[in-house]
């Protein structure tokens, strides 16, 4: 009986898919010979694919529910390997070592391309450690991330074309410059929570690129500003490929200084009144916790690697126009952060990771590229919605006697 | 004795509803008092005035920290209340669901640390100090409520009784004199009720505090409680030691009927 419904089931779904896409699929007008072809034979292909991958998708389903029960029924949650990984230091350490022997090498071994797909995939890392201390940690869903890294990109390329002034004077400042414009984006949605939160964020990621984009006076418009200085290296003239391999160790100094930073505030008192304030707002402000200050923190924290990592972009790409910072960016760096596993520093660098370098690899398949994104995204929320690494919380060790359990120990 | 809470006239209107009208009620140290009442009789909004969620529309609340000297609260923010010693628990179960048992004590201690952002960042002596102070004490908060072969467990994952009891550990992290706790029995069997009672006597013998619950389960108020007070439809219509609410004809209406005749 099971397998009979299972069968009409499918049968439906591939007849429903057949209709939908039958305009489309079907019927081709050629304009040239006035006539209407009939492709028959791919609504048989829709058909079929679709039947089978129903049961795919229904075996998978079932599989899940499966593993949810077993999870439940079991006492003690068995230790599976990622988190063992994770855990065991006996096992995360050569993991380690082997990620930073392999990274150090990088430019060594491969060439000037890849060493610059790497240097745009660790800017990303950058970024997605960022916006993971506003949404991963505080739970602020915003939408308009790109702005912050838009004023990164633009206090370098402007004050290296008005003043000419360097990398290393610039760093410092976009970093000081993103937190202030995240404070300024903080103010107003301080009361501001989940659906509301990312229409005011996205709002204000495309006020920020429409001022770019328009005040040229200030900003040189949609021609933006080229010609921007790479970052220097003790006055030493260095060659193009030289530049690339500089610039790829001087990210990777940066993305290591982002993960300690972010580590260190993730289990701070800080970062702690950040968890509390994503679990519940009002406990939270009733354990005393400024509830102001600690999203403001957040947004301005959260801003600053923004900033940062424009200021490194400006000079890796030598060149700055308002398209660099479109919304699409932002989904970007969310779904970093998201199909990473939000509040989980390795599973942001594993995101980041994947979904930059895998269209740079795949580029035989460009024109299915958004097809496939979103493909993945809808598998992993109905599959894995806390992400490939879900962000755990610290363990703290005490000397524990289990024979002392106090009152009402159950 | 000296009041440490003092609450005079005290009203709280929603639009043209008095949720609270007109309530004054004192806790005097290391006093436990019960606030009941039936159902939507204003006590929970009591509560949310006291602990500033709600801005009262009339009337002080004024508190005596030990330090000595009265404040009046009234209009404070919900983290400064809390900064200045009082502490409370939620009727609906309020954890940091995601976080560590030991982690949601540590919350507590939050608005007596100072560690900030540099601090977090450079981890200088100072600011490692501080954390191992929290720890320990957030820790030793658990093993007095009996929670500490849980540290590490996700509140989530905690059995019911154990959440309630995490929630005044969470309370008691924040060093109050005076603890409110908004139905700490409710969902409890009898088993678990004779211990919550039992630990919140022994949290006033050895912390010194004083204590205001919202209670429904009249065996534990009474045998708890040094004085009662009893609201209804937003007015406080008796107040009282034990023995004289139990007599009290308007308390008994208010629970039961006007058509009750015994």
């Amino acid at each position: 009986m099971k397998h009979i419904t299972a069968l009409k089931n499918s049968l439906l779904i591939s007849f429903w898919f057949m209709f939908l896409t039958f305009p489309i699929m079907v019927i081709r007008v050629n304009t040239i010979e006035n006539v209407v072809e009939w492709r028959w034979m791919n609504m048989l292909y829709v058909g079929f694919g679709s039947f089978v991958l129903s049961f795919v998708w229904r075996y998978l389903i079932s599989r899940k529910e499966a593993g949810v029960k077993q999870a439940a029924a079991a006492d003690t949650p068995s230790k599976r390997l990622t988190e063992r990984l994770l855990t065991d230091s006996a096992f995360y350490r050569p993991v380690q070592i082997m990620a930073a022997v392999f990274f150090l090498a990088f430019p060594l071994i491969f060439s000037t391309y890849q060493i610059n797909i790497m240097t745009t995939a660790l800017m990303y890392v950058m970024l997605g450690l960022g916006l993971n201390i506003v949404v991963g940690l505080a739970g602020l869903l915003d939408l308009g991330y790109v702005a912050f890294y838009a004023v990164g990109a633009y206090s370098y390329a402007l004050l290296n074309h008005h003043f000419g002034l360097g990398f290393w004077a610039i760093l410092p400042v976009g970093a000081i410059l993103g937190a202030l414009f995240g404070i300024l984006l903080g103010f107003p949605v301080l009361r501001l929570r989940g659906d509301y939160l990312a229409i005011v964020t996205l709002g204000f990621g495309e006020i920020i690129r429409l001022i770019l984009e328009n005040w040229n006076e200030f900003s040189f418009g949609p021609s933006g500003i080229a010609n921007i200085d790479r970052p220097g290296f003790f006055n030493i003239d260095l060659s193009l490929e030289q530049v690339t391999v500089y610039l790829y160790y001087l990210v990777i100094g940066l993305c290591l200084f982002t993960m300690v930073v972010v580590n260190r505030l993730k289990d701070s008192r800080i970062g702690r009144a950040w968890v509390a304030l994503r679990e519940d707002e009002i406990a939270c402000q009733a354990m005393g916790i400024d509830k102001t200050k600690t999203k403001l923190t957040a947004f301005a924290l959260g801003a600053t690697w923004a900033g940062m990592a424009g200021v490194v972009f400006a000079a890796k790409t030598t060149f700055v126009n308002p398209a660099s910072f479109t919304f699409m960016e932002s989904a970007m760096f969310l779904s970093i952060v998201v199909l990473g596993g939000m509040g989980s520093i390795t599973g942001v660098i594993i995101g980041a990771m994947i979904l930059i370098l895998t269209p740079e690899y795949l580029r035989a398949f460009s024109s299915y590229r958004m097809l496939l994104f979103g493909a993945v995204m809808v598998l992993m929320m109905v599959f894995r919605p806390q992400g490939i690494i879900a962000g755990v919380r610290r363990m703290y060790h005490f000397p524990v006697k289990q024979s002392e359990k106090g009152i009402g120990g159950s | 004795m000296e009041n440490v809470l003092d609450i005079k006239h005290l009203s709280m209107h929603f639009g043209g509803l008095k949720a609270v009208d007109q309530v004054s009620l004192t806790v005097k140290r290391r006093e436990i008092v019960a606030l009941i009442g039936p159902n939507g009789a204003g006590k929970t909004t009591l509560f949310n005035c006291i602990t500033g969620i709600y801005e009262p529309t009339l009337g002080d609340i004024f508190i005596s920290p030990p330090g000595g000297g009265q404040k009046r609260i009234n209009g404070k923010k919900v983290n400064e209340i809390t900064e200045r010693g009082l502490a409370r628990t939620f009727q609906n179960i309020r954890l940091f669901q995601n976080m560590s048992v030991l982690e949601n004590v540590m919350i507590g201690r939050h608005c007596r640390a100072k560690a900030g952002i540099l601090g977090a960042i450079l981890k200088d002596k100072k600011t490692r100090e501080e954390e191992q102070d929290i720890i320990e004490r957030s820790y030793a908060i658990l093993k007095k409520l009996g929670l500490d072969a849980y540290v590490n467990e996700l509140a989530k994952n905690l059995p019911y009784g154990a959440q309630r009891r995490l929630e005044i550990a969470r309370a008691m992290a924040t060093d109050p004199f005076l603890l409110l706790l908004d139905e700490p029995a409710a969902g409890m069997n009898p088993q678990e009720t004779r211990e919550l009672d039992a630990l919140i006597v022994r949290l006033r013998e050895e912390e010194n505090i004083s204590i205001l619950l919202i209670e429904h389960d009249m065996k534990l108020v009474m045998s708890l409680s040094d004085r009662i007070s009893v609201m209804d439809y937003g007015q406080m219509i008796a107040e009282g030691e034990p023995a004289e609410i139990r007599q009290n004809s308007k308390v008994i209406k208010a629970y039961l009927g006007e058509d009750f005749h015994a």
